[in-house]
C-alpha cells in the first residue's frame, strides 16, 4: 500500500537487543528530552493580568446604546428577540410618556430589556436585526457570577452609563449611519 | 545527664519530624512545578508569590472537604489504614544521621535520633510495614478497585522488597556494619559507595520507586484502571494522610539512598574546613542538597516514563532485578573475600 506519509515505520516483530532489554538507554533519553522541555519558555498567557489580542469584530457582552443627546435607541420593537436564535432576549415596551422626551427617543420604549447570559450565543444576529442601530456587541467578556440568577442582564446591566460611552465604531463600520437615522 | 539527654533527643525528634512534614508539604508544590515545567507549563502560582502558598491552601481544602466512611466498610480498619501509612513513614527518619554534631548555645548534639547498630534493618523493617497501611485500608474499604490497589500494592512491595533487601546485603558486606551512621562516616570525603556499588545502587533506586508506589510502578492507585486505587473511597484528611505519607516516604528513601550510596552528608573538600560548628552546618546542607537532588530525581522520572504493565512490572522484578542483585552480591562478596586474604 501506498503510504500517505514518509513517516511511516515498518512493524516488526523482532527479539529486542540486549542494549533495548536493560531500558536504561531508553529511560536515560526520555529523561533527557523532558529535562529539556524543563528550561523552555512556557507559552502559557496569564489570562487576568495579561490578555491575548482580541479581533476587532470580537462579539462579547451587549450594550444598549443611547444616541448623541443620551436618549435610549430602542423602541422595543422585538426584532431582536425575534432574530435570536437562543431565545435569550425578553422585552416589555411601554410608551413614551410626557416630559420623557430627554430619556427615550421614539415614542415607544423598553420597560424591560433581559438578555439571559447563559443561553446567548454571541452570534450577533440581534445587532443585525436591530433597525435603530440600539443592540450592539461589545470586546467585554462577560464577567463570572455566582448564581444562575445573575446571568439575566436587565437595562441596568446592558443600557450604557450616560457619561461612560461605549464605543462600537468598529463593529458599525460595516454599516452606513447615515441611512439609518 | 540522663534528663538532658531526653531533652535534647525530644527535641531533636521534633525537629526532624517538623522537618520531614515540611519538607513532605513542599514536595506536594515541587511535584507540581516540576510536573509542569516539564510539560511546558507554569504550575500553581496563584496562591502567594510563586504560589508558595500552595500547600497550605491544599492542606485547608483537604480538613474542610466532608469526610466519608462507607456503609459497607470495616469502619475502624478503615480508619487504622491511614493511620498505619502515615506511622510507619514518619518512624523510618529515626535511624537516619542527618548529620555528625551541631553546635548550638554551647551543647553538642548528635544529629542522629537513635544510633542503632542494625539501623538499615530498622528501616527495611518499617518500609515493609508500611504495606499494611495500604492492604488495611484497600481491603476495609470494602470496594473491589480498592481490594485491586491493596493486592496489587502487597506483591509489589514483597516482589521489590527482595531485589532491595538484596542490594543492601552488597553495600552490608562491604562496609561490614548495619548502622547507618558507620555506613557514613565509612564515606569520608568522595569516597562514596557509589563508585563501588553502581549496579546496587540501580537496583536500589529501582525498588525505592517500587516501594513509594511511585510512577512507573504506581500501579496500586493506577488511576485509568482502578480509579484511585487503594484509596478510592478515601476523602478528607484521611486520603490526605495516603498521599502524605507516600511524600514522606519519598522523602525517607532520597534520605537513604544518599546514606548508602552517595555518603550521607559527607562532601568533597570537607576536611579544609576547620571550624566544626560550620562543618556540622555544612554536612547537614550537604545531606539535603543530595536529598532534595533525589527527590527531583523521583518527580523527574515519573514525569518522563508511563506506569508499567502489570505482568511487565513482576517480570522486572523477578526475573530482572533478582538475579541481577545476586550476581551482584556474590560479586561483592568475592571481591570482599580476596581483599581480606591478601592482607
Amino acid at each position: 500500500m501506498q503510504p500517505l506519509t514518509n513517516r511511516s515505520k515498518q512493524v516488526v516483530q523482532k527479539e529486542m537487543t540486549f542494549m533495548e532489554r536493560i531500558y536504561l538507554p531508553a529511560i536515560l533519553k526520555g529523561m533527557a528530552i523532558t529535562l529539556s522541555h524543563f528550561f523552555k519558555k512556557k507559552n502559557t498567557v496569564q489570562y487576568p493580568e495579561v490578555k491575548r489580542p482580541i479581533a476587532p469584530v470580537y462579539r462579547g457582552k451587549h450594550v444598549l446604546k443611547r444616541d448623541d443627546q443620551g436618549r435610549e435607541r430602542c423602541t422595543a420593537c422585538g426584532l431582536c428577540a425575534v432574530a435570536c436564535p437562543a431565545e435569550a432576549i425578553t422585552m416589555v415596551a411601554a410608551e413614551r410618556e410626557k416630559g420623557e422626551e430627554h430619556l427615550y427617543r421614539e415614542e415607544k420604549y423598553a420597560a424591560i430589556y433581559e438578555i439571559n447570559q447563559l443561553r446567548c450565543i454571541f452570534c450577533g444576529l440581534c445587532e443585525e436585526a436591530c433597525p435603530k442601530e440600539a443592540i450592539f456587541l461589545t470586546d467585554v467578556i462577560t464577567p463570572v457570577e455566582t448564581s444562575r440568577n445573575e446571568f439575566v442582564y436587565g437595562k441596568d446591566k446592558l443600557v450604557e452609563p450616560i457619561n461612560q460611552r461605549i464605543d462600537v465604531s468598529k463593529r458599525q463600520s460595516w454599516r452606513m449611519p447615515e441611512q439609518q437615522s | 545527664m540522663d534528663a538532658a539527654l531526653l531533652i535534647e533527643k525530644i527535641i531533636l525528634v521534633l525537629v526532624i519530624l517538623g522537618i520531614t512534614l515540611l519538607i513532605a508539604t513542599y514536595s506536594t508544590y515541587a511535584e507540581r512545578k516540576v510536573a509542569a515545567f516539564l510539560q511546558d507549563r507554569q504550575g500553581p502560582n496563584r496562591a502567594g508569590i510563586f504560589g508558595i502558598l500552595q500547600p497550605i491552601a491544599d492542606a485547608g481544602k483537604m480538613f474542610f472537604k466532608e469526610d466519608l466512611i462507607p456503609a459497607a466498610s470495616e469502619k475502624w480498619l478503615f480508619i487504622l489504614g491511614p493511620g498505619i501509612a502515615m506511622f510507619t513513614a514518619c518512624m523510618t527518619g529515626a535511624a537516619i544521621p542527618w548529620g555528625t554534631e551541631i553546635h548550638v548555645f554551647g551543647y553538642t548534639i548528635h544529629m542522629q535520633i537513635a544510633d542503632i547498630d542494625i539501623g538499615i534493618l530498622y528501616i527495611i523493617g518499617f518500609v515493609s510495614m508500611g504495606v499494611y497501611g495500604i492492604m488495611i485500608g484497600g481491603w476495609a474499604s470494602n470496594n473491589k478497585y480498592s481490594l485491586y490497589g491493596a493486592i496489587r500494592a502487597s506483591s509489589q512491595m514483597i516482589s521489590y522488597e527482595l531485589a532491595m533487601g538484596l542490594s543492601i546485603i552488597a553495600v552490608v558486606m562491604m562496609t561490614g556494619t548495619l548502622s547507618l551512621k558507620e555506613i557514613a562516616a565509612q564515606q569520608h570525603g568522595i569516597n562514596w559507595n557509589i563508585w563501588y556499588q553502581p549496579l546496587g545502587f540501580i537496583i536500589f533506586f529501582t525498588c525505592a520507586l517500587a516501594e513509594c508506589n511511585r510512577a512507573p510502578f504506581d500501579l496500586p492507585e493506577c488511576e485509568s484502571e482502578l480509579i484511585g486505587g487503594y484509596h478510592t473511597e478515601y476523602s478528607s484528611m484521611k486520603l490526605g494522610f495516603y498521599l502524605f505519607a507516600e511524600y514522606i516516604n519519598m522523602f525517607i528513601s532520597s534520605a537513604v539512598i544518599a546514606s548508602l550510596y552517595f555518603g550521607g552528608y559527607n562532601f568533597p573538600g570537607m576536611d579544609l574546613i576547620e571550624s566544626s560548628t560550620l562543618l556540622g552546618w555544612l554536612q547537614f546542607a550537604a545531606l539535603f542538597a543530595k536529598i532534595f537532588f533525589f527527590i527531583f530525581v523521583f518527580m523527574w522520572i515519573r514525569w518522563t516514563l508511563p506506569r508499567f504493565r502489570y505482568d511487565q512490572l513482576m517480570h522486572l522484578g523477578w526475573k530482572s532485578l533478582i538475579p541481577l542483585a545476586i550476581v551482584n552480591m556474590l560479586i561483592t562478596a568475592a571481591v570482599v573475600l580476596f581483599r581480606n586474604q591478601s592482607f
